[in-house]
């Protein structure tokens, strides 16, 4: 009796993980190995009209990426992203989160939903509305500087500031994210310790640094890590707002990617791009973790 | 090839075409369909919407999703494209048996339908840049009439500066478009590509010779290095005459009716050539109607096309749309005849060449602008551009160089 | 006194601070019902002279925009209700049910969190082509039917139901299915919700995909519609302003409506993880 409602249990086990594997299988991994495969062809337009015209190239697409001075400047323009964009996000979010946090907070839950709002957005709509924004006479925040005597800036015109532009876009549209995963990191250490800090003398910047900062330190990874993947892989902002350019100051590595595998129809060479970013997002991923573990001991 | 099968027997029901339309022209076209339909009413046409910034895209992702129309518009630089990817039906014969003459005088704008001696689209309507210019300034400078060589042109530029003065300038030429260069270029004899289209020739003497005289304008301050999204408004600053002259197409005579001031003197001219007037060619624009060879509807999809090439349906597309009509015949019309700003677009037509038919042009031209504007702001000498430029089109043709020569192979095998 | 004044002051700058955040999306409200032009004037408007629903009438009628309402209604509709499903049975049975190399398993699944989707679109593209499901609804929906994150998300939740309550169920000769039905889906309802959150925003947000593998302006979600239009009507600010209200304003009630759910998963997610 208990043998069949083991086997039964077994039975189930498989066959309720069978669709998602399934699933995952083919609409996942399989692609993910087609990605692979077709980055080593020339695959193109004219093998997609007669298959027999794509040939075997090797590491031939990835020697010309790395040969491409264009590529370089997408990998430069998506690390300037990610690394001045990234921790200008996650320390708007943990100030904004230290602020509900605080006890002289009042309707903490508004001024969560407000500040979280962007976060909800449609990101074409809003990478729409911030293009009129950014208009250099029209725009509102020209406008909004011009009141402080700040002469107008042609923020999508002008190549020093178009990558900015988008940094603050994609900053305020993912700080609220980050803001309430740090919220629950701040709620998650123990009141007791602050107590304990107040009765030893410590005034209110001791306490933030030797308890609300290590305290936050698991959080703090897990946003940094989860941010700098998401930025990694920025597209929708330059693709509406500047078509990567001006003189592709916003060109990215997966705005790249689309204008090779869909504009001009290299899918080859799309497929090693995409490969390429997935390895350097890994390897963001392991430096981060192995600085935080050495920084640990 | 059974073109004509299928159903044309009265007994069979509806038949219906699915045509593919851009932009203005496919708003307006519905009315003309109106009129096809009620003309064949077993024939029921529905027209697709697209817009032009995602048409390319568009076409390209139906061709690989396999959801064609029966009848498309297509910009005639996007023909050779489709006609590579054997997804059009070549229209030599249907052509040929029906009304629609070739149009001797207007043969640069059939030629562009025609890849590798086949024709593949019919003209739907043309374009072509010509210079629109302040007359006035032009006066004030000594000049009646736009010169007819580029010697003469230069020194028009030259007296218009001289009176303009510092932030002023004799000819707007955006730094962003590919087509000043590459008009320069066809009219300097160059044929931008080499070797059955599977070089870059931009090197060449012919192409380094509109290079540097394209390049020249910028230098001696006769055309701002601005690019078309940096001038704000095109129609305020010819209006104000930051600029008298401006290379552009047939929708810019709406557009300056429109929006200059109309005590503004402009008028329209051919443009000029290295050589004097004939050697002032244009490019050869426009969209043209083409059949998808897996059409069901071949028969059908034929006679829309010809319906909207008769000279009424051109006249009346024109006035619709405001585009020029592709057939000669249509121009003898009283309000196009009578209209002087079109006078220009009529004679340059008949002095227009093709760009390379090959699908790989769309990116060449976008690295010819992307070369042609580093050599505008200095970032390169001119020699440095256009090697890059030789070399960045030469990977890009690398695949067509292989085909071409593994067909030559095979042809070579084949004779054997 | 000298409390007060600083608690306002605080409460003061955190209202500065939500308005500074609001402003692009009051001001796309605003300048959706201005008349033709006026958001283009300097200096810059922050108020309509005179509403005018004009260009939301231009939207639904002369473009056709309820056809893109429509097909992302679809896509996010039927993408959350599978993936609920699908993810809910896979996401219980790691937690819950043994059978030979579930972990094994599991931990290979989670491997893909870290594969951008970016690396198998062309050829997920490719492969939808010879199924025929390119242009279709079908396939915009199609990768979002099963998440490894949806899994991770259940599985975690479905840790925490106690093991007594099952085995009584199942000594008492209920089938596993029935035992999921009728004892854990309930159990299960809060995590649901909130992923049904996660999927229905992700769903009808997304861009990339859907502008990859639709080529029919007709079947456009509204992100591709929106997408597509601005490079036409680029200098209808207005108009531009409206379609943005449109695509933006379900999310928005989606999220308000449901913001507990969708909280509370976030900062669940990120806790644990």
């Amino acid at each position: 009796m208990k043998e069949s409602i083991e086997a039964r249990q077994a039975r189930a086990g498989r066959l309720f993980v069978a669709p998602a594997l399934t699933l995952i299988a083919v609409f996942f991994f399989v692609p993910v190995i087609g990605g692979l495969v077709l980055s080593v062809t020339d695959f193109d337009i004219y093998a997609i009209g007669s298959p027999d015209t794509a040939r075997f190239v090797g590491l031939r697409n990835y020697a010309d990426l790395l040969a491409n001075p264009v590529f370089w400047k997408a990998v430069w323009n998506t690390f300037y992203f990610v690394f001045v964009g990234g921790p200008l996000s996650v320390l708007v979010s943990l100030v904004a989160a230290l602020a509900i946090h605080s006890r002289l907070t009042r309707l903490p839950s508004i001024w969560r939903t407000v500040y979280f709002l962007p976060v909800v957005t449609t990101l074409v709509a809003v990478a729409v509305i911030w293009r009129y924004l950014y208009h250099p006479r029209y725009g509102l925040l020209n406008y909004g500087l011009g009141a402080f005597g700040i002469p107008p800036i042609d923020w999508l015109g002008d190549p020093h500031w178009a990558m900015p532009a988008v940094i603050l876009l994609a900053v305020w549209r993912t700080f609220g994210l980050n803001m309430l995963i740090f919220l629950a990191g701040l709620q998650s250490i123990p009141e007791e310790l602050y107590e304990a800090a107040h009765l030893d003398g410590a005034n209110d910047w001791g306490r933030f640094v030797h308890i609300t900062l290590p305290g936050l330190a698991p959080v703090t990874l897990f946003v940094a890590i989860t941010t700098m993947l998401g930025f990694f892989q920025l597209f929708a902002e330059p693709y509406v707002m500047t078509q990567g350019g001006p003189l592709k100051a916003t060109t990215t590595i997966v705005l790249l990617m689309y204008e090779q595998g869909f504009r001009w129809w290299r899918m080859g060479m799309a497929a090693a791009i995409a490969f390429v970013l997935f390895l350097i997002m890994l390897a963001g991923t392991l430096i981060q973790l192995r600085v935080t573990r050495e920084r640990a001991r | 090839m059974a073109l004509l099968s299928g159903c044309a027997g009265g007994s069979h029901d509806r038949v219906t075409l699915r045509f593919w339309a851009m932009g203005r022209e496919g708003e307006v076209v519905q009315e003309l369909v109106r009129d096809f339909e009620r003309e064949n009413p077993k024939v029921r046409v529905i027209v697709q919407q697209i817009p032009w910034s995602s048409a390319h895209e568009k076409l390209l992702t139906a061709y690989v999703g396999r959801s064609w129309p029966d009848v498309a518009q297509l910009g005639n630089t996007w023909v050779s494209e489709f006609a590579a990817l054997k997804s059009l039906e070549p229209l030599d014969t249907l052509a040929h048996q029906s009304l629609i003459a070739r149009d001797a005088d207007f043969g640069g704008v059939w030629d562009t339908n025609v890849i590798d001696g086949k024709l593949y689209g019919i003209p739907w309507y043309v374009d072509t840049r010509v210079l629109f210019y302040r007359r006035d300034l032009l006066k004030a400078a000594g000049y009646d009439s736009i010169p007819q060589s580029w010697d003469g042109w230069r020194a028009a530029m030259a007296a218009i500066k001289r009176r303009a003065g510092q932030d002023r300038y004799a000819i707007f030429l955006p730094t962003n478009e590919w087509n000043q260069p590459a008009i320069f270029g066809l009219q300097s004899g160059s044929t931008l590509l080499a070797d059955d289209d599977t070089r870059g020739d931009f090197e060449g003497p012919p192409f380094r010779r509109a290079f540097d005289f394209y390049l020249g304008l910028y230098r001696d301050g006769y055309a701002p290095p601005v690019n078309n999204v940096g001038i704000a408004n095109v129609y305020q600053e010819f209006e104000r005459g930051t600029f008298a002259m401006y290379i552009t197409g047939p929708w810019n005579v709406g557009e300056f009716r429109n929006r200059l001031a109309p005590t503004t003197p402009w008028a329209t001219a051919p443009l000029p050539g290295p050589q004097g007037a004939a050697s002032g060619v244009s490019l050869a624009g426009g969209s043209s109607l083409v059949l998808y060879r897996e059409s069901k509807h071949k028969a059908e999809a034929w006679k829309l096309i010809e319906y909207l090439s008769r000279t009424e349906s051109q006249v009346r597309f024109s006035h619709l749309s405001g585009d020029l009509p592709a057939r000669r015949a249509a121009w003898r019309d009283s309000s196009l005849v009578g209209d002087p700003a079109l006078r220009a677009f009529e004679t340059q037509l008949t002095r227009v060449v093709p760009t390379p038919k090959i699908p790989e042009w769309e990116e060449i031209a976008t690295r010819l602008l992307e070369q042609s504007e580093r050599a505008i702001r200095g970032a390169a000498p001119p020699e440095t551009a256009l090697a890059a430029l030789d070399r960045d089109v030469n990977n890009i043709l690398e695949k067509r160089r292989w085909l071409v020569e593994r067909e030559r192979q095979r042809a070579g095998t084949a004779a054997r | 006194m000298k409390r007060a004044l600083a608690l306002a002051g605080w409460n003061a700058l955190l209202l500065a601070g939500a308005l500074l955040t609001l402003i692009p999306l009051l001001w796309m409200v605003s300048a959706s019902l201005m008349p033709t032009g006026e958001a283009n004037t300097f200096p810059p408007r922050l108020l309509p002279s005179v509403a005018t629903w004009e260009h939301y009438q231009t939207l639904f009628t002369h473009l056709s925009v309820l056809r893109n309402f429509r097909n992302s209604a679809i896509v996010a509709v039927s993408a959350t209700l599978l993936s609920i499903l699908i993810n809910a049975l896979a996401g219980y049975a790691f937690a819950k049910l043994r059978f030979g190399g579930r972990d094994r398993v599991f931990g290979f699944l989670l491997t893909a969190l870290i594969i951008p989707a970016q690396v198998g679109m062309l050829p997920l593209f490719l492969l939808l082509k010879t199924m025929g499901l390119v242009n279709t609804l079908v396939g915009a929906i199609v990768p979002f039917l099963a998440s490894v994150f949806g899994i991770f998300l259940v599985r975690q939740y479905a840790l925490g139901i106690p093991d007594e309550l099952l085995d009584a169920a199942r000594v008492d000769g209920a089938g596993e299915w029935r035992i999921f039905r009728t004892v854990v889906l309930p159990l299960l309802a809060p995590i649901l919700v909130t992923f049904a959150t996660f999927t229905f925003l992700s769903a009808w947000n997304d861009f990339l995909w859907p502008l990859i593998v639709l080529s029919d302006d007709a079947k456009y979600t509204l992100p591709v519609a929106l997408a597509s239009l601005s490079g036409e009507h680029v200098q209808d600010t207005e108009l531009m302003m409206a379609g943005s209200v449109v695509t933006v304003l379900p999310v928005i009630l989606v999220f308000l409506a449901l913001q507990r759910y969708y909280i509370r998963g976030v900062m669940m997610g990120s806790v644990k993880g």
